[in-house]
């Protein structure tokens, strides 16, 4: 594969503006702010570029970039994209310039900018990576930014929040290294080839308890990560306390750093455990699903509402993925990007009513849509976004995870589609007393959204409404990765799904029901639009 | 071009209110007040024209090769699972949207004058383009995902346009249970898709239906009852139909529109179209069946004591709803169709009538201080006593056909239900001659009152009730006449007359139960709905012309409506509410947090221990190494003993 280097330079271009941020004289903190956009900007078209140049189709990974870097233990600076990460890297570099135009601190904006490019550098490292050991020294890496970032520019409980942050999330990671470490020497004992590369890696295959325990040890940091019910509560702290820019990024693009080491690593690396622990996690996902909206429903914090929720969409997220259909995960890996999206839709709009209010107390807001209709409206967007409504993005990552899961794990489903129904009762719970009633003083002189405002939110706006509309084009790149995958997982564990939930065509009843049922569809419509043309379709 | 080429057009007749929409989201506030309204109209309208067009279009058809499916794009496609953003063109959902757009196309008329005031005017008239939009996607759909789109879609417009004036918290609160009570309706909708995705791998109208006859008893019933769930909440059946109530709160023609004509007739087409699904599960169709008429009676004896204008058409739309639930149990899905156009003529009739009332007298809704309307007002009391007849059954209004249709196929599947459903037909003429009797005769009791106890607009000063102008008057008249008229699309008096039965029969089929009565028996049933329509009109003549203060004939249980609210709030609301605090105060700080912090003290705690036994001083380390010692000692002597 030849070409440019398209990930390496995504990786390292913020990496080398964070080091120029750095240089630059503290005096000039419009330069700074300039340098750090134009940065972000210039990721955000690498991350376009790489999109454009991304076959549809094919499951592999793709423009894959490799140079080895300490020969004798194996380890190689190795990036691949594939319709996997392939969304969360344009989500990190949409998401990156939008918060730092959107989000602006202050105080001393030398260094907030300059950990953010860092903090980018990290995220897209670990969405990219390919190494085991590199793919942990970036995700290890996420951690400072977001510490200092949490620490100095947050609010009043910011320095607990940090270290609670810090500190759960350290401690998840170090099952990680040891989880990584073992998988990296059991192979070396078994082939005598030390190698840190993620492809050759998952060739191995563990007894039963081995792979269950390495599973164990990975997804404690990825649990911790995302986070999974009931390892969350660093997140709402952290969420609340951080300032907008870093909730935006907690959120939307950290968190699945979490969701996404469980699809790449866990599945390709022990499929049989994650098929085995399967039932755990699902009912730790559903559990967060309804837990996550109850708990939302009585938060009397804008903010620490948004971060709950979070917590009950992340539970969507796991439980797709975990459900082992091609609809369940691409349905999760969709809501990555969509929970991104939205979520930091709704934490540059709590951190617009924190400028104007200095509060995000529920009680202390009332009526906003009365001097504010815009912002309300773009609010309103964005909240039917996350409540699911059809039509906006929300709705294709859920209706895809419920549908994928209910194949395989038909319970599960049912309990989670119950969330459904509570996201819209604490949503719109907080929309009317926010929003709603007659509004007076300081709420009633409430500023409208400005113009740089609303073009911060256009392009999550218009992304929202068109994955809604047409995810046409983002499911035809994510699906053949995950029906590989889906594969792997298979060959590994042995198991067993119905036709319909793979994307494969092969046999049992259950196919040739949905074939016979097929011509009448495709005569009604004089073009093949059922089942059986796209049964085949998978590979 | 051919006649029947004109079915192409089908596209154009959602996307024109959708092109309204997008219009009036950009530049709407620029075009202000009433040029919005007019292009909002004129969106409708022009969809209503591509509709005529599609009808014609897909007449001059044979009968049995009227169904067309237009695909647009591909939607939703993973694996086995291909969601189309398709419309499915055929009788049934060409019915539905000629009265849907022709519907709206009315009430949008209306609503630029009845909006007239309104700061908001432009906003009004972008959510009810979207609302076209949604509903007219929710029929044209040709499977259930895209059916579920407009259905969420709908329910979200009728969530903003009953918090419409949401200044009062009373209708942001409406707005936001209009919606929790649609959303467990959809988590039945939802589950079922899954259901019969997973059973027939498939999600499209024609590939499910094509395959229904190979899935189990219990899948069906299961499927169908799930739908059903959906259907109960968004057409606010028992047990989910308080939203409806509340949703008064929303300006009068939104009620007339989406409240009674449109969108709560949903759930009604949505078990019509899965007709070849209920059809093969006979308790599926009890259970709707009897849904329908406890829905139908409990909702009628409610609106016999309302003083509210707009909830006594409001309990009387939940009751025609169980009407329409009742005629689909009994398996006359045509029956169900037939009355649910006549009832969006005279519902819409009867709602607009009542926002007329309300915009001649400052937007006051209390029937207790209406009276003797019809001086001033002779149109609007008129109009609104054709739709008062027609809606109480007296032939030849359009009720009496439709009614007549459902009680005689409620007859066929059991005299018990045409018992419930004849008593209700007898109260519905009762106090629809209440509300009538007490808007428009006795003495004027609202001088003196003061112009209206929430005067709005424009002060209190006393202002004389007056019909309003053309552009609200032109819709009442329009929609007597349908009132008055509508039966002729499905008389029963010859085989050539029942258009309507002919036009949808293919969809239905086989699923549409067969009358096997004799005309003899058609005929005396008729006459019984017949006299029973005259004796509730006598009745409400009698008690109310005399005596409009009647507290005895108004309990407060039947005020309050059987008190359902009272019971939500005990059973649901109020131990929900303690559990998400319980939750989120007690379990998340105390155990998950608990644990947390708990074991972060811990290390502290231990580690605080651990430093303060480094005190520095020998003597305190002698001690240790003395204890130590008389330690190992002890241990020793009695090892060394036993």
């Amino acid at each position: 594969m030849s070409g440019f280097p398209y990930l390496t330079t995504v990786v390292l271009v913020p990496a080398g503006g964070a080091l120029l941020v750095a240089v630059l004289p503290r005096a000039r903190p419009r330069l700074v702010q300039g340098l750090g956009m134009a940065t972000s900007v210039v990721v955000a078209g690498l991350a376009v570029a790489l999109a454009v140049h991304f076959r549809a189709g094919e499951p592999g990974f793709q423009m894959v970039s490799q140079h080895p870097w300490v020969k004798s233990f194996g380890i190689s600076w190795k990036l691949g994209v594939d319709g996997i990460s392939l969304f969360l890297v344009l989500l990190c570099g949409i998401l990156f310039p939008v918060t730092l135009a959107g989000a602006r601190v202050r105080r001393d904006p030398k260094t907030f900018v300059a950990w953010m490019l860092l903090l980018e550098t990290a995220c897209l490292g670990s969405f990219l990576s390919l190494d085991l050991l590199f793919f942990f020294l970036f995700f290890e890496l996420t951690l400072v930014p977001t510490y200092f970032i949490i620490g100095g520019w947050g609010f009043s409980r910011r320095g607990y929040a940090a270290i609670k942050f810090f500190l759960y999330t350290f401690l998840g990671s170090a099952f990680l290294l040891i989880g990584l470490l073992a998988v990296v020497f059991i192979y070396q004992r078994r082939t005598g080839v030390l190698t840190f590369d993620l492809v050759t890696l998952s060739s191995q295959t563990y007894s039963s308890v081995v792979g269950v325990v390495l599973l164990l040890a990975f997804t404690a940091a990825f649990a911790v990560k995302a986070p999974i019910f009931p390892l969350h509560t660093w997140s709402p702290d952290a969420y609340t306390e951080a300032p907008a820019g870093g909730s935006v990024i907690l959120a939307a693009v950290m968190a699945k750093l979490g969701t996404y080491g469980i699809v790449r690593f866990d599945f390709q690396l022990f499929p049989k455990a994650a098929v085995t622990l399967a039932p755990v996690l699902l009912t730790l996902a559903v559990v967060g699903i309804i837990y996550g909206a109850v708990v939302a429903a009585a938060q009397k914090d804008l903010k620490r509402l948004v971060a709950y929720s979070s917590l009950a969409h992340l539970g969507f997220i796991v439980l797709g993925v975990f459900a082992f259909s091609s609809q369940g995960i691409s349905g999760g890996v969709l809501q990555m990007l969509n929970h991104g999206l939205y979520t930091a839709a709704l934490f540059l709009l709590v951190g617009m009513i924190y400028e104007r209010r200095r509060t995000w107390q529920i009680p202390d807001l009332r009526g906003l849509q009365r001097p504010a209709p815009i912002l309300a409206g773009v609010f309103t967007v964005v909240m039917m976004a996350s409540i699911g409504l059809p039509g906006l993005n929300g709705f294709v990552g859920e209706f895809l995870i419920l549908i994928g899961t209910f194949i395989t794990h038909r319970w599960w489903a049912v309990v989670g589609a119950a969330g459904v129904v509570l996201a819209a009762v604490y949503l719109l719970w907080a929309y009317q007393q926010v929003f709603q009633g007659r509004p007076q003083g300081e709420n009633a002189r409430f500023r409208e959204m400005t113009w740089r405002e609303g073009a911060v939110m256009a392009p999550l706006v218009a992304a929202i409404v068109f994955i809604g509309v047409y995810p046409r084009p983002l499911l035809d790149r994510i699906t053949p990765s995950v029906n590989a995958l889906i594969h792997h997982v298979d060959a590994g564990s042995g198991s067993r799904r119905p036709a319909v939930a793979t994307g494969h065509s092969g046999g049992g009843p259950a196919t040739a029901a949905g074939r016979r049922a097929g011509p009448a569809q495709a005569g009604s419509s004089g073009r093949p639009t059922g089942a059986p043309q796209a049964l085949g379709s998978g590979r | 071009m051919s006649s029947s080429s004109l079915v192409h057009a089908a596209y154009l007749i959602p996307l024109l209110p959708l092109a309204g929409f997008a219009l009036l989201v950009a530049c709407g506030r620029r075009l202000g007040n009433p040029l919005a309204g007019w292009v909002a109209t004129g969106a409708v309208g022009a969809s209503f024209v591509a509709t005529v067009v599609t009808f014609a279009g897909l007449a001059s058809l044979g009968p049995h090769h009227r169904a067309f499916t237009q695909v647009l794009f591909t939607w939703i496609p993973v694996g086995g699972l291909r969601v189309n953003a398709a419309f499915l063109v055929d009788p049934l959902s060409m019915t539905m949207a000629l009265f849907v757009t022709g519907v709206s196309m009315l009430i949008h008329l209306y609503s630029i004058g009845y909006m007239d005031h309104d700061e908001r005017f432009p906003t009004f008239f972008v959510y009810l383009n979207l609302f076209v939009f949604s509903m007219l996607v929710l029929v044209l759909a040709d499977n259930f995902v895209l059916s579920f789109l407009g259905w969420e879609g709908v329910g979200a417009c009728s969530y903003w346009l009953i918090a419409f004036w949401f200044d009062r918290d009373s209708a942001a609160s409406a707005g936001k249970k209009a919606f929790v009570f649609n959303r467990i309706g959809d988590f039945g909708f939802l589950i079922a898709m899954f259901l019969i995705f997973t059973a027939t791998h498939s999600l499209t109208y024609s590939g499910v239906f094509g395959s229904a006859g190979r899935l189990s008893g219990t899948t069906l019933t299961a499927i169908a009852l799930l739908l059903f769930l959906g259907a109960v909440g968004k057409s606010a059946q028992i047990p989910l139909f308080p939203w409806l109530l509340d949703a008064m709160e929303g300006p009068t023609p939104v009620s007339a529109l989406i409240h009674a004509a449109t969108m709560v007739t949903a759930g009604v087409y949505l078990m019509a179209r899965i007709s070849p699904i209920l059809s093969l599960s006979s308790s599926a169709l009890t259970v709707v069946a009897c849904v329908g008429a406890a829905t139908a009676f409990v909702a009628a004896t409610a609106a016999c004591a309302q003083d509210d204008i707009k909830r006594v058409l409001a309990y009387s739309t939940v009751s025609q709803l169980g009407y329409m639930f009742l005629a689909i149990g009994s398996g006359a899905y045509v029956a169900a169709i037939f009355l649910m156009v006549t009832h969006a003529f005279y519902k819409a009739l009867l709602f607009l009538g009542a926002g007329s009332v309300m915009h001649g007298l400052n937007d006051e809704q209390d029937l207790k201080a209406m009276g003797s309307l019809r001086r001033l007002m002779p149109l609007t009391a008129f109009t609104f006593i054709v739709g008062w007849l027609a809606i109480a059954g007296v032939p030849p209004f359009a009720g009496f056909w439709s009614k007549g249709d459902v009680l005689l196929s409620a007859y066929v599947k059991s005299p018990g239900l045409w018992a419930v459903g004849a008593v209700t037909a007898a109260l519905t003429a009762y106090y629809m001659g209440r509300e009538t009797v007490l808007a428009f005769y006795g003495p004027q009791r609202w001088r003196g009152v003061g112009g209206g106890a929430r005067a709005v607009s424009s002060g209190s000063h006393p202002v004389e009730p007056h019909d309003p102008g053309w552009v609200m008057g032109a819709p009442l008249v329009v929609l007597a006449a349908l009132s008055l008229v509508g039966g002729l699309v499905n008389l029963p008096f010859h085989p050539n007359l029942v258009f309507l039965s002919h036009w949808l029969g293919p969809v239905f089929g086989r699923a549409l139960r067969v009358e096997t009565q004799s005309a003899t028996f058609k005929v005396g049933l008729g006459a019984v709905d017949a006299v029973l329509a005259f004796i509730g009109v006598g009745l409400a003549l009698r008690v109310w012309l005399p005596q409009w203060n009647r507290p005895r004939l108004e309990p407060t249980f039947l005020r309050r409506g059987w008190r359902v609210d009272d019971l939500y709030d005990a059973a649901i609301a109020r131990p929900g509410t303690a559990l998400a605090a319980f939750s989120a105060y007690v379990f998340e700080r105390l155990v998950i947090d608990g644990a947390v912090n708990g074991t972060a003290n811990l290390v502290r705690s231990g580690a605080d221990r651990l430093r303060q036994a480094q005190t520095g001083f020998v003597r305190n380390y002698a001690l240790g190494v003395a204890a130590g010692v008389v330690a190992l000692l002890a241990w020793v002597v009695t090892r060394s003993t036993s």
